[in-house]
């Protein structure tokens, strides 16, 4: 079984600063972690690979400090790391990171299975999973709790949904995106460790993928970050006068003008 | 302080500390509780190749020495100290197998413990012996296929629950400490049970337990060296471990003087956080001297441990003696600054003080260890004199 992981660097941190000025997140001294939901998927593919056989590898796009993100991986028990790094891949949104994800899933050529996590907890749209398997032409399934079964060119899985869970099928290759019900994460293990400190990571760019600058990055998108911000947060309380039953009358008359009964 | 720890020992000592902190912190109040043994935390600390780091690399091991085995040792202590034990005797229980075990008595056992697969024990201590530890009973009889033991040992760490345990025992019983042996003794041995479940003060996580031989048949290739050599093997062991007991000191009282910083910080009485107190500064202040005198003593004997140097037992008697005592103070006095809270199962500070205790009494209780010193002291003198 050959299985791909895709994963993200996000600063480890739920509370970013946003730069007013540049409406660019403010990454200074915060440090960067795997997206938590990604850990879940490396080590589905672990395990996996490890009951099954096979080999798993680990694919970002990112800048090359997402390097650290990979090597992390690989002290975890991933074979094989890639990252996706180039000028141009910069500005991406959803749709222009699944399209490279998508080339170099191509590029690897034998993929049985490509795990995502749900989503991320900077972006945190979700969408890039299943973009990334309608890219492929694949299936895709979304908030895996449980993989029951998987053997060549089937896979059954649990899938977690608000009243309870769904079973589903279907053929492989296939991409699903898993939920943090999936498994416990591991530590990393000192010889893990040791052998991510010398793993050799593959760099590949506009080139190695074979595609044109336009098709990627922000050129590539059909959505543009124009602003990050936080609301501004204003509290208007007011308060109504009177007996309780002329409250209730001014109330009411409130909530008609509000269109709101 | 700046202990100029290479990479390798840094990745050890940042890992440990995940773990503990992870792993172990969230549970560590429910095993002194219940007296649980830590299965658990076990299997995490072999997926994480903890228990690699003590065994040379020819047996599936990291080749660490007593630095690396005393960097995890105060990692997991500083957040549980019964799980450090537990930790710990696995360490104790082979050395002399790393010593003085031939290349097949190594293949056969040491690879499973490096795994994590299996725990091992150091099995000494009896009723009639304890600080004179040559006057054990046990005996291990010469006979056709190998030794038949008889006797019991008391107070052994890691009992009942371990797989491998080397085993004192006399094996002329005529000569006294001069005929004893090392014997490993696996789990189910006909012959081999265990006796009483030891309830304690602290340490709570890890087993205790009495080991008891009778007619026990162990296969003549499980001596470990030569016969007759088992007290010195011994006694060589506990210098190059007793480095190892002060790692577990200087991990609790790291543990308990960070609790009652934290502690310190935030109650607040006379309108003023207690760490703003003349008083409570200065006993703040006493325990972290403590503390990183008795790290630095403990990671200097460690490394002259390391170094090779054939006569460690001064500076690894010191390392333990001072190193326990200043984990006792330490954590009473950390109870103190946590007041009746501290007093309290809530807080972690009463644990840490029950388990400090032991520190003071095990391998080689701290009366008799100043004894050795005094003795290296005159000997010395009288040379020179
Ligand atoms: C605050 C903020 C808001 C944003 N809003 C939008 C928006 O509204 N629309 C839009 O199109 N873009 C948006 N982006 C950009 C978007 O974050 C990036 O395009 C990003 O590369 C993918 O989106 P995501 O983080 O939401 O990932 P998700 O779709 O939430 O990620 C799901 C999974 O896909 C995989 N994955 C995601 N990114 C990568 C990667 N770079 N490399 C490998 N695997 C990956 C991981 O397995 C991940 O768990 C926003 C970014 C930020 C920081
Ligand atoms: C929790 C626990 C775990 C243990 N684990 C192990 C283990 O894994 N393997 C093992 O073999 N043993 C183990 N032991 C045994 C431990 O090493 C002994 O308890 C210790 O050596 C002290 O022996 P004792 O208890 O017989 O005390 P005693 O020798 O009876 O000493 C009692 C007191 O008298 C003092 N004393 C005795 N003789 C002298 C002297 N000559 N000069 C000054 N003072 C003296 C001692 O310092 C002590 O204060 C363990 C013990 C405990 C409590």
């Amino acid at each position: 079984m050959n299985i791909v992981v895709c994963l993200k660097q996000v600063p480890g941190t739920t509370e970013v600063k946003i730069d007013p000025q540049t409406n660019t997140l403010i990454r200074q001294g915060i440090e960067n972690i795997i997206n938590p939901f990604d850990t879940y998927a490396i080590e589905e593919g672990v395990r996996l690979k490890e009951k099954d056989g096979g080999k798993v590898t680990v694919i970002t796009m990112g800048p090359s400090q997402a390097e650290a993100a990979l090597r992390e991986s690989i002290s975890l028990g991933i074979d094989e790391a890639i990252l996706l790094c180039d000028n141009a891949f910069r500005g991406a949104d959803t749709w222009a990171t699944a399209f490279t994800l998508s080339c170099a899933v191509k590029k690897l050529q034998q993929y049985d299975l490509i795990i995502c996590g749900r989503q991320t907890i900077d972006g945190d749209t979700g969408q890039v999973g299943p973009e990334l398997a309608e890219m492929l032409d694949i299936p895709f399934i979304a908030y895996v709790g449980q993989i029951e079964e998987i053997k060549d060119g089937y896979l059954r899985v649990r899938r977690m949904v608000e009243e309870g869970h769904e079973i589903l099928e279907t053929t492989l290759p296939a991409v699903i995106t898993v939920a943090k019900e999936i498994n416990v994460p591991r530590l990393p293990s000192l010889r893990g460790i040791m052998k991510s400190k010398s793993a050799k990571i593959d760099t590949w760019g506009i080139r190695e993928l074979g595609v044109e600058e336009s098709m990627v990055g922000l050129p590539g998108s059909s959505t543009q970050v124009i602003k990050i911000f936080f609301p501004q947060r204003v509290h208007q309380a007011e308060m109504l006068e009177g007996n309780p039953e002329k409250q209730v009358d001014t109330l009411i008359d409130r909530l008609k003008s509000a269109g709101l009964c | 302080m700046d202990y100029f720890l290479d990479e390798q020992q840094k990745t050890i000592r940042d890992l440990a500390r995940k773990i503990a902190e992870e792993r172990i912190l969230p549970v560590r109040a429910e095993l002194d509780e219940k007296e649980e043994f830590p299965w658990d935390i076990v299997k995490d600390l072999a997926d994480a190749d903890m228990f690699r780091v003590f065994v040379p690399e020819e047996y599936e091991g990291l080749n660490g020495g007593c630095l690396e085995l005393c960097l995890v040792v105060e990692e997991l202590s500083r957040v549980c100290s019964g799980v450090a034990v537990t930790y710990a005797a696995s360490a104790l229980g082979c050395m002399i197998l790393m010593e003085y075990g031939t290349d097949e008595q190594k293949q056969k056992f040491l690879p499973d413990i490096a795994a994590g697969k299996k725990l091992s024990a150091f099995a000494i201590t009896e009723p009639t012996a304890g600080s004179d530890a040559s006057n054990i009973k046990t005996t291990a009889e010469k006979v056709e296929g190998g030794y038949l033991l008889n006797g019991t040992k008391q107070f052994i760490t890691n009992g009942g629950e371990a797989e491998i345990y080397t085993v004192i025992a006399l094996t002329d019983k005529t000569r006294g400490a001069r005929g004893a042996s090392a014997i490993i003794v696996e789990k189910d041995t006909p012959g081999f049970t265990f006796g009483k479940k030891e309830k304690k003060l602290g340490i709570r996580a890890s087993a205790t337990r009495e080991l008891v031989f009778k007619n026990c048949l162990v296969p003549e290739e499980n001596l470990l060296g030569k016969p007759g050599l088992g007290f010195i093997q011994a006694m060589r062991l506990f210098d190059r471990s007793r480095p190892g007991i002060g790692a577990q000191a200087v991990g609790l009282a790291q543990g308990a003087l960070e609790a009652a910083t934290d502690y310190a910080r935030e109650r607040v009485q006379f309108n003023q956080p207690l760490i703003t107190i003349p008083v409570v500064q200065n006993m703040l202040a006493d325990m972290a001297i403590q503390v990183e005198a008795a790290r630095a003593l403990v990671y200097a004997a460690a490394r002259y441990v390391d170094s090779g140097a054939k006569n460690v037992t001064e500076e690894s008697a010191m390392a333990k003696v001072f190193a326990s005592d200043a984990a006792m103070k330490v954590t009473v006095d950390a109870v103190q600054i946590c007041g009746g809270s501290g007093y309290m199962r809530d807080y972690p500070v009463e644990k840490m003080m029950r388990d400090a205790k032991i520190l003071q009494i095990y391998e080689g209780t701290n009366q008799i260890l100043r004894n050795a010193i005094a003795i290296n002291l005159r000997k010395r003198k009288a040379r020179t004199a």
